[in-house]
């Protein structure tokens, strides 16, 4: 403490000296961050382009119920009666529960008109496996695809799931645009 | 129109069944003319709001501010614990020990070297805050603040005293820890700071079995030894600790004078605290100052050796890149070694990229990993020699004092020292005929 009234002695002016050349070192650390600033939260998504649905999602997030899951982009689905990933590929013409694909039952099959049948992902079912995300895009449209939600998301500083992700699809995106669902292109 | 669509579909379908893979066929979207029925567009839940970041940056600034009052002014042990449970709760349980300073630094790292990333500003001042004040205040984070300290802190049951020399030598693995840490985020490879946090999956109450395992480990060892992810491995406290060497204010074991009663001695669980020490004992003062000069030459071949040893290294810990990874999958499987294929090497195959730009992309992050563990071995040479010095360097003292470094604030040593006893005017001020 320098409460007494003794002189500057030589250790002190040293200490001080040390302590402006450390104040002026994180001044810099935080001048050429603010540099490349941003202001928003950056959080995890996944690039459905890049996904390789190897399944990995379902098993290596940090929580118990992964926070990706299934999104259904509605307006690229061909609503198909017999749904590449909905069913088992083996599956004959026969379309009843045990052909499903879905290991937990969480996609719906709702008849809509001949021959159009729409399916709604139930998000409290969904592991985010991407066993029909494989399906659909290998014979659908692809309108199947996995993407993290948010709303479970812990936004984790490492993601556990993007170290373990084969091709490199997930990424830092900025979080007032935190999703990246793809993009109609069949009109 | 519907006719046709339909009939396309059934064909396409028809196909489909006969086995034949068309690949990305694309269907044509329906047009609902009999029901009119209007697809349904995703949701999209939003992330926590960007305000609660802010919150958790003036809560932390809130604390820290407390935390540095309570312990130099007030000198009160028992108001920083309760501070340590609040931050334990907020920091730990509540917003589940994520983003923490000890990780931010990996982040200020990532941004540093990677033009493509930039810190979120509440991720900086996490960084930045705990630095700026541990620069005044000591280190005043560790003792109410960080939420890792503070679990640590409540399990402690009965501390056992480390062996200075001990204490110093296991204190290098910290410096080591924080040395790959910034190697390996600023090679873009891991958050390995993160991947090894020992007790975020307590704070989420979930989490892998390693994880759950290291934690166990380190809260079971911290029953007995005080604070050991703290002392011996938090790569932050490294950077508070010199901070802290040249903090404006210190925690002083006596409110005012020291009367040398040795109480205090036993009442840091951290080994923090220096008893007294007069010159050096005549007849060893030639021996050491030899012993020094050798140490002292000592330190550039230690820095050479480490560094030379570390890039030598640099195929192995290249690995630590998923990119460098793949690059060797890939290039067993072109020569054979291998047959099957992972899930890595079939998607990157799927991109249709050529091979040789991934095998460049991977000399270019060996090359850094050369570069890096250069500097990452002399950073370690010149640790383990700095040490070395520092053990054999006598430092005069008069008083018991708290070590300036090792001190974590927790401020359990004052009410050991019975001048603080007289200032609380709990005991008289003896007179002098005592």
């Amino acid at each position: 403490m320098s409460e007494n009234s003794k002189p500057i002695g030589r250790r002190d002016l040293l200490k001080d000296g040390l302590r402006g050349g450390c104040l002026i070192g994180l001044g810099l650390v935080a001048g050429s961050a603010a540099h490349k600033n941003r202001k928003v939260d950056m959080v995890w998504q996944i690039d459905p382009y890049t996904c390789a649905s190897c399944g990995n999602c379902a098993t290596y997030c940090v929580l118990e119920d992964s926070a990706v899951k299934v999104v259904q982009l509605y307006e690229i689905c061909a609503y198909c009666d017999f749904c590449p990933g909905y069913f088992e590929p083996e599956a004959e013409l026969e379309p009843g529960a045990e052909n499903e694909l879905c290991p937990t039952g969480a996609i719906t099959r709702k008849f809509i008109e001949e021959p159009y049948y729409e399916y709604t992902i139930d998000e409290a079912l969904c592991i985010g496996c991407a066993k029909c995300v494989k399906g659909c895009a290998a014979f659908g449209n692809g309108s199947l695809f996995l993407q993290v939600r948010h709303d479970r998301c812990l936004n984790c500083n490492e993601c556990a799931i993007a170290a373990a992700c084969p091709s490199g699809a997930f990424k830092r995106v900025p979080a007032d645009e935190p999703y990246l669902l793809k993009r109609a292109d069949h009109s | 129109m519907m006719r046709v669509s339909k009939i396309t579909i059934g064909l396409a379908l028809s196909l489909i069944l006969c086995g034949i893979a068309l690949g990305l066929e694309q269907f044509p979207p329906p047009d609902f003319v009999e029901t009119e029925h209007v697809m349904p567009s995703p949701t999209t839940p939003n992330p926590r709001l960007d305000v609660y970041e802010y919150v958790d940056a003036v809560v932390l600034l809130a604390a820290l501010g407390l935390s540095s009052y309570l312990v130099l002014r007030k000198r009160s042990r028992r108001a920083v614990f309760v501070l340590m449970l609040f931050s334990l709760v907020y920091f730990g349980f509540w917003r589940e020990g994520c983003v923490c300073p000890i990780g931010s630094t990996q982040n200020v790292v990532l941004s540093v070297f990677d033009k493509d990333y930039a810190v979120p500003v509440v991720v900086l001042v996490f960084f930045l805050l705990p630095l700026l004040f541990t620069l005044f205040f000591g280190r005043t984070f560790c003792a109410a603040v960080c939420p890792l300290g503070a679990i640590q802190d409540l399990v402690l049951l009965r501390q056992t005293k480390v062996p200075r020399w001990a204490e110093s030598a296991l204190r290098l693995i910290a410096y080591v820890y924080l040395g790959a840490a910034v190697l390996f985020a600023a090679t873009g490879s891991a958050f390995l700071i993160c991947r090894y946090d020992p007790f975020v999956s307590f704070f989420r109450l979930t989490g892998g079995l390693n994880v759950l395992v290291l934690g166990g480990c380190f809260l079971l060892i911290g029953l007995f030894v005080g604070r050991p992810y703290c002392r011996f491995v938090c790569p932050y406290g490294v950077i508070l600790r010199q901070l802290s060497r040249i903090s404006k204010w210190r925690v002083t074991i006596t409110p005012d004078e020291c009367v040398h009663c040795k109480l205090c001695e036993d009442a840091c669980p951290f080994g923090a605290i220096r008893e007294p020490a007069s010159e050096w004992p005549a007849q060893d003062y030639k021996k050491a100052k030899k012993r020094l000069a050798v140490l002292i030459l000592l330190l550039p071949v230690l820095m050479l050796a480490g560094g030379w040893m570390t890039s030598g290294a640099k195929r192995v810990t290249a690995r630590m890149h998923e990119t460098v990874r793949l690059a060797e999958r890939i290039y067993s499987e072109e020569t054979g070694q291998v047959t099957d294929t992972t899930d890595a090497s079939a998607a990157f195959r799927a991109t249709g990229r050529a091979i040789e730009e991934l095998y460049a992309e991977a000399d270019g992050i060996r090359d850094k990993f050369d570069t890096g563990g250069w500097i990452f071995g002399a950073f370690v040479g010149l640790v383990a020699g700095v040490k070395l010095i520092a053990l054999s360097v006598w430092r005069q003292r008069t008083d018991y004092e708290a070590s300036r470094a090792s001190c974590l604030a927790c401020g359990r040593c004052y009410k050991y020292c019975p001048r603080e006893h007289v200032r609380l005017e709990k005991l008289k001020e003896p007179t002098g005929e005592l």
